[in-house]
């Protein structure tokens, strides 16, 4: 998994609550058996009419949001599906850190399995960055996960939270799964227990 | 011992190990595997030479891509990217020998039917699958929750997840339900109480006396559409309808076995003072015939009402929905029971059951649809040749229903059953997001008796009127 440490990148605004997994990624996207090349099809029916022409007004078909690399948007950002093609999307855009006042449970453990950050601020935090974005390409906003803060362009600085564990294995790209199986053992003896006590399982 | 909820009880059973900061692996008794959200993960596998930990507990079956058409032996009917996914669950579930339903067997069906109804789920087990329905589960007092990819591909290299608990939260329906008012109204009326996320970072234990009078299917109901209101997971404590059901299931324990998993079983409730973090109570007889108006599952509102201004609404809502109101054309102030449907859906995992047939069938019995299309497809091969024993096919058919073959259809469109733009639909599914069934296609959400009646009137009808 690429490593998160520092970012200092343009931010599209999407004012948009509860953005859903399908907006992110419809479902005509996920017959692929591969996690890369989703870019492309990001917010796909936001961002292409019937005719598959950009649709110049939405944020990432303006010029100066073409190469985002951050995005703030509103609360319980990624409900809906489970789909991890929605952080792959993000990702392969090019986005690699989301600022949202929350998330949905899923998509927001499914960010972190792919390298991208997904911040919770206070709406009035978020609303201070959101016209920050709404700047353009001159607003460049600065993130720093081991110091978790977030730096708009105007030098305010905001604190952020972030899970030990998750922040820790971001830093250092770690895998989840070598982590684990570094408890096999672990494992295997809570498996000896388990079938003594619930057989049928 | 301090008193626990029935989510701590099973959290309790199956963490393999905690880490000084609370971070714990926590052991998963269930794997369900579909085609779309585990090519990737299986890929993995084969990237870094590892293995399924426990492919005795991972259970495979297509449903997402599946056409639901009579025809759908010819491979002809399926994209080839569709057909390609769907091979490459055939293959992975050959090469690392878990269990498996392809769609030739008469057991297939939608992931979350298929396994409660083959008796791979059951009360005070870990389910996981990667799909958000995977709540549905809950009904039977298990721990279900959806997963990304990668934590799929966690779970088939250590049979564990990486966990932090949630927290606790109750919701109880009182009393009883009015006539009209079914399982599907319950779930909605609790997302539009609660919010999209108002069930986030929480495990829902749904309890009362109108939980308890459901039935299983009923229950599943409710559970499956916990996500909606943003927990992972919905739980129903077990009772002797659960057992009821479990019991003679392929894959339930027998003899000695099933006498020592009762004897657990249970136990499996929340005691009497455990502890909430969070509690919500809804009245039963409160609970009306419901159907959605926007384009997220919390714009519920009581089919007696009329479609709402965004200026009924605060904060960002305001905006979402005015946006809601143009995708789904149309006025503030309409009554709901005036808007005019083009298509009936009925299935998905959320109402594809039995009993959701049996409902919308005896409203259908008899009638005509006065919509241009209706579909009813199936949750399983079994829930179709059980509803063509009991002659309600036929129903279906006779009324104008397309009689389709098991899999998840129209409620997400990935295979050719998709709306056309401006197409309006009265589903029983359980998303209305935009583009959700087709882009451009307007979804309201409701029950199968509530969606067999706008099927007869051509328009969304008060159930009622027709009991």
């Amino acid at each position: 998994m690429d490593k998160f440490d520092k970012l200092s990148g343009v931010a599209a605004p999407m004012p948009l609550i509860n953005i859903d997994t399908d907006m992110i990624i419809p479902k005509q996207f996920l017959k692929t058996i591969k996690r890369s090349g989703l870019g492309v099809n990001l917010f796909d029916e936001m961002r292409y009419d019937d005719d598959r022409n950009e649709i110049p007004s939405f944020v990432l078909n303006k010029p100066q949001y073409r190469n985002a690399e951050i995005l703030v948007a509103g609360d319980n950002f990624g409900c809906g599906s489970s789909r991890e093609h929605a952080p792959w999307a993000i990702k392969d855009f090019g986005i690699r850190c989301i600022i949202a006042p929350s998330y949905a449970d899923i998509f927001y453990n499914n960010c972190f399995k792919n390298g991208i950050l997904p911040v919770v601020l206070p709406q009035e935090q978020v609303d201070v960055l959101m016209k920050d974005a709404e700047k353009g390409s001159n607003a460049r906003i600065e993130i720093d996960l081991d110091a978790q803060t977030i730096t708009s362009s105007d030098g305010e600085v905001f604190h952020f939270e972030v899970d030990a564990f998750k922040k820790h294995c971001l830093m250092h790209g770690l895998d989840d799964i070598g982590l684990t199986m570094e408890k096999v053992g672990s494992i295997r003896s809570f498996e000896e227990q388990a079938a003594t006590a619930r057989p049928w399982v | 011992m301090s008193p626990k909820t029935l989510y701590d009880k099973i959290w309790d059973a199956h963490v393999a190990h905690e880490a000084e900061d609370g971070t714990c692996l926590l052991y998963i008794d269930r794997h369900l595997v579909h085609e779309v959200t585990s090519p990737q993960a299986f890929e993995g596998l084969r990237m870094t030479g590892r293995t399924v930990h426990a492919p005795d507990k991972t259970i495979a079956v297509p449903d997402h891509n599946v056409p639901t058409t009579l025809d759908r032996a010819n491979a002809a009917t399926m994209t080839e990217d569709s057909r390609i996914q769907v091979e490459a669950l055939d293959t992975n579930a050959k090469d690392f020998g878990i269990h498996y339903y392809p769609v030739s067997d008469v057991r297939q069906g939608i992931v979350h039917i298929v396994g409660p109804e083959q008796g791979w789920t059951l009360p005070g087990m870990t389910v996981v699958c990667g799909d958000s329905h995977t709540a549905t589960h809950g009904a039977f007092g298990a721990l279900a929750h959806g997963i990304g990819t990668s934590e799929v591909e966690h779970v088939l290299a250590t049979q564990t997840l990486i966990q932090r608990k949630g927290k606790n939260m109750k919701v109880e329906i009182t009393g009883k339900l009015r006539p009209g008012v079914t399982a599907k109204d319950i779930t909605m009326s609790v997302i539009g109480k609660t919010g999209t996320a108002g069930g986030t970072g929480y495990v829902i234990e749904y309890c009362g006396e109108a939980i308890r009078d459901l039935s299983m299917e009923g229950r599943m109901t409710v559970c499956n559409m916990a996500i909606e209101g943003g927990a992972r997971a919905g739980l129903i404590a077990p009772d002797e309808k659960t057992f009821d059901y479990c019991k003679g299931r392929p894959h339930a324990p027998k003899g000695a076995q099933w006498e020592a998993a009762m004897d657990w079983w249970k136990t499996l409730y929340s005691d009497d003072d455990a502890h909430w973090d969070k509690v919500v109570t809804l009245k039963g007889e409160d609970i009306a015939p419901s159907v959605t108006w926007g384009t997220s599952p919390e714009d519920v509102l009581p089919i007696t009402a009329a479609v709402p201004a965004a200026s009924d609404f605060a904060g960002g809502k305001v905006d979402a929905a005015q946006r809601s109101l143009d995708y789904m054309g149309l006025t503030a102030g309409t009554p709901l029971s005036e808007i005019k449907i083009d298509t009936v859906f009925i299935g998905s995992c959320t109402n594809g059951r039995i009993e959701d047939l049996r409902a919308a069938a005896a409203i259908l019995k008899g009638k005509k649809i006065a919509v241009s299309r209706a579909m009813v497809v199936p949750g399983s091969g079994l829930v179709r040749a059980q509803a063509e024993e009991e002659g309600l096919a036929q129903i279906f058919i006779d009324a104008g229903f397309e009689w389709r073959m098991a899999g998840c259809s129209m409620c997400l469109a990935m295979n050719p059953d998709q709306l056309a733009p401006g197409e309006r639909c009265a589903a029983t599914s359980n998303r209305n997001f935009e583009g959700r069934q087709g882009r451009g296609g307007r979804t309201h959400l409701m029950s199968p008796a509530m969606a067999a009646a706008a099927a007869i009137t051509g328009h969304l009808t008060d159930v009622r009127e027709m009991m």
